[in-house]
């Protein structure tokens, strides 16, 4: 079937405008960012202008509604990623949060100690590392962690060694956001559940594509954030098993996480509320339930198979000029939309720079992935990333630019 | 804010790339790392991994510190090589206070978008007013500023203690 791509565009009033004295915006940070279809936008201006109140604790008409379409939010999501139950989606701030909340959680539950291990990657977000970091120096655990090859997969000959009896956690990246690999999540959680070890995925990335479904993904914990699916920011996800979120301690404390407080101690809700403490960002959520109404209508495989010819005329097209390194995968397969590269004797700034002035917005640095830079011999690299309202012209565009920045920078 | 330039696009890519800086960029003043010096500082652009490391080297001028020598080694974007550049031209053989000056005033260029630079004071360095109009480059020009202020707090600081 065909993806109309125009149909989709128009829904995304951004799109339309121009940047840089006049030149239309051709979007290529989605990965960063993604942009907001006019149904999320409306559907938070409609909470504000017609029924804004705070959820669960107002006994009126607004406060019903409200809190009615906070959980059916909640419902939403739990559909959209295959959960088997509302109760195991828990509201955060973001994915960070999400992360960060887990690595408490389980700080405090007392089941991490000097002695035990975590494992992550080498191509994790700084969200997917440092929460890990802190715990290791809290609890005196070691942290431990999955090489990346030279092309861009992670190194899982070393899987033995890495997972093991001491493994109490292995928090990978589902989608990298660097490289654009998928990693094989269930391979590695099968042996992770298998030592014992509960497994975390970082699914920012994949999520915003439909890729995720809990129940066969093989993860005990899944996080995601709202803002690179056509959802607002402010808002993201953490999902678990439903008994795994009754045995973690809270996080935060604070209202509407508790059950009883007296004034020496505090007995807790039950999840998802006993994670979420003072009043949860009501509009975001809102917001990211009419993206998932938005994903949820269209057809995610279709705009998926189109993200795939994106990318791969992309690959060749970068391929093709001279000086180009790209960073990750050759091909498309197991490859999301995130594409970086390197571009011989012009910084990633510098080419961003020219980028920009031509409209094309893509990302400069280490994108929070420092140590996989390091890893890759590179400083830093510029990111271009497709999503749905992405099209070949625009394509050509980055490539365009490329060429412009090689000749304004004389290199070529 | 929207709609900010209304120039045309070659007009802004060569109003930040003025050839001074594409020239400091190419061909660096001062680079490498030179012995002896009075302090060391490396710092990094947290955002991009850019990073300098800076070497500071200060003398008795007539009772007043001056800067002797300032060498780096920097790895970063063409804004941020021909920026330590250009500062190494303006600050070695001042004296401290007046060096410390010439930085206050790129500061100052950098923080707002469209005063009139004091050529005077900045020399080549008011080439980088196009710069300050991309809020995203702004920590980009100062990296080897920030680096060399520090230094040179350090340096003089060692200076006293010798004294
Ligand atoms: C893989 C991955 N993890 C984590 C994050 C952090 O997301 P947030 O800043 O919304 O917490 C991002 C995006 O920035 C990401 O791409």
């Amino acid at each position: 079937m065909t993806f109309d791509v125009a149909a989709i565009r128009k829904d995304f009033p951004i799109l339309d405008r121009t940047v840089r004295g006049g030149k239309p915006l051709i979007y290529l940070d989605s990965a960063n960012t993604s942009q907001k279809p006019r149904q999320v936008i409306d559907a938070m201006t409609e909470f504000y202008e017609r029924y804004n109140a705070n959820i669960h604790r107002a006994t009126h008409e607004l406060g019903e509604e409200a809190t009615e379409a906070y959980e059916g939010a909640r419902a939403k999501v739990a559909a959209f990623i295959g959960a088997s139950e509302q109760s195991e989606v828990v509201f955060t701030k973001n994915v960070s949060e999400a992360i960060n909340l887990v690595a408490y959680s389980l700080g405090n539950s007392g089941r991490i100690g000097a002695g035990d291990e975590i494992v992550v990657t080498e191509m994790e977000h700084h969200s997917n590392l440092v929460p890990w970091q802190l715990l290791c120096q809290r609890t005196g655990a070691r942290l431990r962690w999955f090489s990346v090859t030279k092309d861009g997969r992670l190194d899982l000959g070393q899987a033995g060694d890495l997972i093991n009896e001491r493994t109490k956690v292995v928090a990978i990246a589902h989608q990298s956001n660097v490289l654009g690999t998928i990693n094989p999540v269930s391979e590695i959680a099968a042996r992770a559940h298998a030592a014992g070890a509960l497994v975390l995925a970082d699914a920012a990335q994949s999520v915003p594509h439909g890729l995720v479904d809990v129940s066969s993904l093989g993860a005990d914990l899944v996080g995601f954030t709202g803002h690179k699916m056509c959802g607002p920011t402010g808002i993201g996800v953490l999902w678990a098993r439903r008994q795994l979120l009754e045995e973690l301690p809270p996080f935060l404390g604070g209202g509407e996480m508790i059950e009883s407080v007296w004034m020496d101690h505090s007995t807790y809700a039950a999840p998802p509320h006993k994670f979420e403490a003072g009043t949860m960002p009501i509009a975001e959520a809102v917001g990211l339930g009419a993206a998932i109404d938005y994903l949820s209508d269209l057809d995610l495989t279709a705009a998926r198979a189109h993200e795939q010819q994106l990318l791969g005329r992309a690959l060749a097209a970068l391929c093709d000029i001279e000086g180009v390194r790209i960073l990750g995968p050759a091909g498309t397969a197991d490859r999301g939309s995130a594409l970086s590269f390197t571009v011989k004797g012009v910084h990633p700034h510098d080419i961003s720079q020219v980028l920009d002035d031509a409209g094309v917005a893509v990302r400069a640095g280490h994108h929070c992935a420092w140590p996989l830079h390091r890893a890759l011999g590179v400083q830093s690299s510029t990111r271009a990333s497709f999503y749905l309202y992405n099209t070949m012209d625009e394509v050509e565009a980055l490539a365009d630019g490329i060429r412009t920045a090689q000749k304004f920078f004389g290199t070529r | 804010m929207p709609g900010r330039d209304v120039e045309s696009g070659v007009m802004q890519l060569e109003s930040m790339y003025q050839e001074i800086i594409l020239d400091h960029y190419r061909h660096p003043h001062h680079r490498g790392l030179r012995e002896p010096f009075d302090a060391e500082v490396h710092h990094v652009n947290p955002t991009c991994g850019d990073e300098i490391t800076l070497r500071v080297t200060v003398k008795d001028a007539g009772g007043e510190p001056a800067i002797a020598d300032v060498s780096y080694d920097a790895l970063g974007c063409s804004i941020s090589q021909a920026s330590a550049s250009v500062l190494t031209d303006l600050v070695i053989g001042k004296p401290v206070s007046e060096a410390l000056a010439v930085s206050d005033a790129f500061l100052d260029l950098m923080h707002s978008r469209d005063s009139e630079p004091d050529d005077e004071v900045l020399g080549d360095a008011v080439v980088f007013a196009g710069v300050a109009k991309y809020p995203a480059r702004i920590k980009c020009a100062l990296l080897g500023w920030m680096a060399w202020k520090d230094a040179t707090a350090r340096a003089v600081s060692s200076l006293e203690v010798e004294d």
